[in-house]
């Protein structure tokens, strides 16, 4: 793991957290790798390995979920932002529902197949931008009060005041566990892609690194 | 004189709120772990309670410290509703366990009360059938035995019959102690059923 600037591009790249941000939350972190992805499509060795992945969840594992430690520190986390982690899924929760109700882990996308494996087997979560609407660095802050979210759409959402965003030197990019700014999120067409990861209190690095990592070698290897 | 003529102002103490907010989450992080393992500890798992106010969109933000204490009273309510469910599933489930042995002990008395595995709080899909022996001959002569059913579908099917059943009785029953079966076949219980003299 790598502070931002350095030059091995293998290794995650810790983005900065706002001093108030981090005031408050001290353990909270965000990393961030830019990625090439192959492909649109997944190839079979993927698509075997979402089936087998499929076959092994069963509805106990699923209700046990939240009781492991990294799913309940995401949800400890989300209760302390202000979030309802019973209304407004962790992203592991979400995939696994998706899981029970779909019957299987549905193959979309070369990337999202990739992101899916690695959130299924460190429970941690990764998002994917769209890398040419990237300007340096990703980093962790509130939102300034009618600050839009993204460049690329003119009718994206101003956000409030206070409301917490990953963002780059230009601007808001992401709400923190809710939505990618409209245009910005990465596409399965798009090679170029940004993933990023937040590790918060109770989460050890090395899972939200291995999260990384396994997206970049998912894309890479098969 | 008078003790009002000494009036010492009140001053309000210093409060270091950011140990105010750390104690908060701490307090939030715990009740969460109190209430998830609540839901998921027993037998069948609880539903999470719903809070009493739904926001529609996630709100990610730096709580204020009001905020704080309403997500920790909150949480604090929801634990205490699940804690109330809970005993009340652990009653009704100590109610069906008594009313298992008493079927077993005398099935006849029992007529046709069916308790299962969740109704005990256990895990799998047994269940605990008072039934007549040989049909409408055992309801007539009050013969009547507990039946244990796996509730699995693929229990049924051909399949060769323990050697104590071969000799005409019908499916199994609680009485026969069996030798150790593959897991979707029913388990013999305890105490055996005589039938019961007309």
């Amino acid at each position: 793991m790598s502070d931002a600037g350095d030059e091995d591009d293998d290794d995650p790249r810790r983005g900065e957290v706002a001093a108030d941000v981090a005031a408050e939350h001290p353990e909270l972190r965000l990393w961030w790798l830019p990625a090439r992805v192959p492909g649109r499509h997944s190839p079979p060795e993927l698509r075997g390995r979402l089936r087998s992945m499929s076959d092994r969840l069963r509805g106990a594992q699923a209700l046990a979920l939240r009781s492991q430690p990294i799913p309940h520190a995401y949800r400890v986390f989300y209760r302390q932002i202000g979030i309802d982690p019973d209304v407004h899924r962790i992203p592991v929760e979400a995939v696994v529902v998706e899981r029970l109700r779909a019957g299987e882990f549905k193959p979309y996308s070369f990337l999202q197949d990739a992101v899916t494996v690695a959130v299924m087997e460190t429970s941690v979560p990764v998002w994917a931008l769209d890398a040419t609407g990237v300007e340096g660095p990703l980093r962790l802050r509130t939102a300034r009060d009618r600050e839009p979210l993204g460049r690329r759409d003119p009718r994206a959402p101003w956000l409030p005041e206070g409301r917490l965003v990953v963002a780059d030197d230009a601007g808001p990019l992401a709400v923190l566990f809710g939505d990618v700014a409209p245009g910005h999120l990465a596409r399965p067409d798009d090679r170029d892609v940004v993933l990023f990861s937040v590790a918060v209190s109770g989460v050890p690095l090395v899972a939200v690194a291995e999260a990384l990592w396994t997206v970049t070698d998912t894309l890479q290897v098969l | 004189m008078s003790v009002l003529e000494h009036r010492t102002p009140l001053v309000a103490p210093a409060v270091d709120e950011a140990a105010v907010r750390r104690t908060l989450r701490e307090q939030v992080a715990r009740l969460e772990r109190e209430l998830v393992a609540q839901a998921t500890s027993c037998l069948p798992h609880l539903p999470l309670p719903a809070a009493a106010t739904r926001s529609r969109a996630a709100a990610p933000r730096l709580l204020s410290l009001a905020e704080l204490e309403a997500a920790r009273d909150e949480l604090a309510g929801r634990l205490h509703d699940l804690t109330a469910q809970r005993r009340t599933h652990a009653d009704a489930q100590a109610r069906a366990r008594l009313l298992l042995e008493r079927m077993l002990l005398a099935p006849g008395d029992h007529r046709w009360v069916r308790v299962t595995n969740a109704d005990l709080g256990e895990p799998g899909c047994k269940a605990y059938h008072a039934r007549p022996r040989l049909g409408l001959v055992g309801m007539l002569a009050g013969w009547w035995h507990v039946k244990v059913s796996s509730g699995c579908p693929l229990a049924t099917g051909p399949r060769r019959r323990p050697r104590s059943s071969r000799s005409g009785e019908p499916e199994q029953a609680v009485a026969q102690a069996h030798a150790p079966d593959p897991a979707w076949w029913s388990q013999a219980a305890a105490a055996p059923a005589a039938p019961r003299a007309a």
